[in-house]
């Protein structure tokens, strides 16, 4: 099952190094990590997906919280939340195919942003599974080249910090109160 | 005030309370060596930047004072990676200070840069570069707060020449703190503690794993209240040892790899585990699958990321431990646990046939014996340092520490060098200890030159060789899974003695048992630091021995008397 995390780092030099060193040396896997700003000035926001059969999120969040510049980690596994990935695709094209081509980019709701005399460039933004449904259609005519982002997401609602821990470096979680009273 | 960099270092150190620094000149340092001049700091000349990191690494830990080492760029940093990753598994607070190559060359591979913060990102829980000398009274003030609070650590701060040479105005800053991401535990949440109760009311054979945890968050009286008033017996890890007295009636012992048999039989036949400030070490442990089978488990930490790392546990609460226990205190009844205990001294009873103390010695010197005889001629009240290996497991079962912040010891890294400069830092933090460093004649072979840096300072260590002319614990490890292949582990040594002189200081040489008690005092009576050398049994092992991969019972006991026999 994937993973979604959100980090909340401060924006100095070598903190992406920071969070790239600690997954390395936790041998974390991670599928996709992508930053950017924030709305805040000084603080970046970290999208890390991760694969939770072989990394288990409670470790990767609470080592996290152990790297001093980063301020909050959220699961969005646990709430609500929109992610978009965004895939830059150059395909062969030619007079013969472009027709079916444009089609297919309409079905999608990808746009072209770029056609050459052998090539389209066509750009889509979407859920992953979306663009990984459009990168199949899209073999048969021979991808030339392609750039993904990997996810972005955010939570839904309007509290921008549904989970920031009031007491400690993070949660951590603990057996559900009902079953331990039961065995005692 | 108008200050250079270098002045605001120092200006800074004093304000923390700084007043030792374990350090080593070199180009890039060369300005705050030279400002260093005008500070109420004493800094002591090491002989490898290494001996400077665990010297700080051995202050910090005999004073929980923030230990500060320095070292210019380079091979100067680069030298410290092992004592620093050394603080880091063992949580000992200590700021490591650095040299860096001026600002516009880092980056050109100039004479003596090397990439200090990317090298000890791992092994710090914080580091710095600083370029800009407007950043570095922050930078300072931060990383003594960073190193000293939550799960203390290591930080390093690596500071450019330029940063150093450069003025600006400057006043102390002492307005708060402001870390938005470092926000260390506060107090565990009150529906925990009162499932804690339960769990703790109910138990039937309960057991208190006792860590570094209890000694760093100074729970050390609570930890003993606890245990009386539930009467639940207390296993210690090796860091942890101290936290109970060993003559205390609940007082179980070491446990773990070379652990003493009751303990780990008792923790393997518990129904709850109690652990306060221990992580589960792979050492302490045993095979995972095996351990405890029957126990449920509450951990108190306050690191998150030591929560269900290695062993599940049923309840966890993150927060400092004397600060737990002092919530959960109140509300604990009062417990007999009677047939539990007296099981536990049976069990007791069976494996102390198998002790080496209540063997004979058949004429012979063995290493478990001379530290039995320092322990009971030092009436168990020195500051012990010891270095890796067997010298360290037989400290940890026969120097019977009635006292805690009395055993200073690499524990997590295991670092062999370890034990004389981490005794001369432990010194100069308590100079009215008597100071006891325990080393094998490997380790102390590969720090041995500190004995210079003590006989310039003039300072009083004691240091026990213990010399059985082989890397022991390998040997150890050859001799049970290798077939006695002996690969590369015997070890010729120098002459200690005089080793000893040629730094101008005492050599004693011990062959045979009745000699050990009259070196022993004779080394505490002579002044400046000595040197005893004892001559010890050459394939001696440490019993009992949980194989790796074994589960905690699973343990390879000590021989009966009748195969000590000589042949």
């Amino acid at each position: 099952m994937k993973h979604t995390l959100v980090a909340l780092v401060e924006d100095k030099p070598g903190v992406l190094n920071r969070v790239a060193s600690l997954f390395r040396r936790r041998a974390f896997n991670i599928e996709s990590l992508t930053v950017g700003h924030t709305h805040t000035p000084g603080i970046s926001r970290m999208t890390i997906v991760i694969d939770s059969t072989q990394t288990n999120a409670e470790r990767v969040t609470a080592n996290l919280y152990k790297l001093i510049n980063v301020i909050q980690v959220d699961d969005l596994a646990e709430m609500p939340s929109v992610s978009r990935d965004l895939a830059i695709i150059k395909v062969s094209a030619n007079v013969a195919n472009r027709g079916e081509l444009i089609q297919l980019v309409d079905v999608f709701r990808a746009r072209i942003v770029d056609v050459g005399s052998e090539s389209l460039i066509v750009e889509i933004t979407g859920v992953e599974e979306k663009i990984d449904g459009f990168v199949d259609v899209l073999r048969p005519f021979g991808i030339i080249e392609m750039v993904r982002t990997g996810i972005v997401a955010m939570a839904r609602g309007s509290d921008p910090y549904p989970n920031l821990p009031s007491n400690g470096n993070g949660s951590v979680a603990v057996k559900e109160l009902a079953t331990l009273v039961d065995l005692v | 005030m108008k200050g250079t960099g270098a002045q605001i270092l120092w200006e800074s150190l004093v304000r923390e309370g700084v007043d030792t620094v374990f350090g080593f000149p070199g180009g890039a340092v060369l300005p705050i060596y030279d400002a260093l001049l005008e500070y109420p700091i004493h800094h002591v000349l090491v002989r490898h930047e290494q001996g400077a990191t665990h010297m700080a690494d051995g202050y910090a830990r005999a004073s929980g004072r923030v230990g500060v080492a320095l070292a210019t760029s380079g091979p100067g940093a680069t030298n410290m990676v092992t004592g620093i990753a050394t603080a880091m598994m063992d949580s000992s607070p200590i700021v490591c200070i650095t040299g860096q190559v001026s600002s516009p060359f880092i980056g050109y591979d100039a004479f003596q840069e090397t990439d200090v913060t990317g090298i000890t990102l791992p092994i710090t829980k914080h580091n710095y570069l600083v370029t800009d000398v407007k950043d570095l009274g922050r930078v300072i003030r931060e990383a003594f707060y960073i190193a000293r609070t939550g799960r203390p650590g290591p930080v390093l701060i690596d500071i450019a020449k330029d940063a150093q040479q450069a003025s600006m105005e400057w006043e102390p800053d002492v307005s708060p703190i402001q870390l938005p991401g470092y926000r260390p535990p506060q107090e565990p949440l009150s529906a925990d503690l009162e499932l804690a109760l339960n769990l703790i009311h109910a138990a039937r054979r309960p057991v208190i794993l006792a860590g570094h945890g209890v000694l760093v968050s100074g729970g050390v009286n609570q930890l003993r209240e606890f245990a009386e008033k539930t009467r639940t017996p207390v296993a210690v890890t090796l860091l942890g040892i101290g936290a109970l007295p060993a003559s205390h009636p609940l007082y179980l012992g070491m446990m773990g790899m070379h652990g003493e048999a009751w303990v780990n039989y008792a923790i393997q036949e518990a129904d709850l585990l109690l652990a306060f400030g221990m992580r589960f070490d792979d050492r302490v442990t045993g095979n995972l699958q095996d351990f405890a089978p029957e126990a449920r488990k509450i951990q108190i930490d306050i690191d998150p990321s030591e929560i269900n790392k290695n062993v599940s546990v049923d309840l966890a609460l993150i927060g400092d431990l004397a600060e737990t226990l002092d919530q959960i205190l109140p509300h604990v009844e009062a417990c007999d646990h009677g047939e539990w205990n007296e099981h536990i001294d049976e069990m007791k009873s069976e494996s102390s046939q198998r002790d080496i103390q209540n063997m004979p010695d058949y004429g012979r010197l063995y290493a478990p014996h001379v530290v039995h005889d320092l322990w009971k001629y030092t009436h168990g009240e020195s500051l012990v340092v010891t270095d890796v290996g067997q010298n360290q497991m037989w400290t940890a079962q026969y120097y019977k520490h009635e006292k805690p912040y009395h055993l200073i010891t690499s524990g997590g890294l295991g670092t062999m060098g370890f034990a004389l400069p981490a005794a001369i830092g432990a010194k100069f933090a308590r100079p009215e200890a008597q100071v006891w460093a325990v080393a094998g004649d490997g380790g102390f072979q590969m720090t041995q030159a500190e004995l210079s840096t003590a006989a310039q300072e003039g300072i009083k260590v004691n240091v026990a060789i213990l010399n059985n002319g082989y890397l022991g614990m390998v040997r150890q490890w050859q001799e049970f899974f290798y077939d006695r292949r002996y690969s590369s582990t015997p070890l010729h040594s120098p002459d200690f003695l005089k080793i000893a002189e040629a730094h101008g200081l005492t050599g004693l040489r011990v062959t045979r048992r009745d000699e050990v008690e009259s070196a022993i005092r004779q080394a505490e009576e002579t002044e400046g630091t000595v040197v005893v050398e004892f001559r010890v049994e050459a394939e001696e092992s440490v019993y009992p021995m949980v194989p790796t991969g074994a589960a905690l019972d699973a343990m390879i006991r000590r021989p009966l008397p009748s195969h000590l026999t000589i042949e």
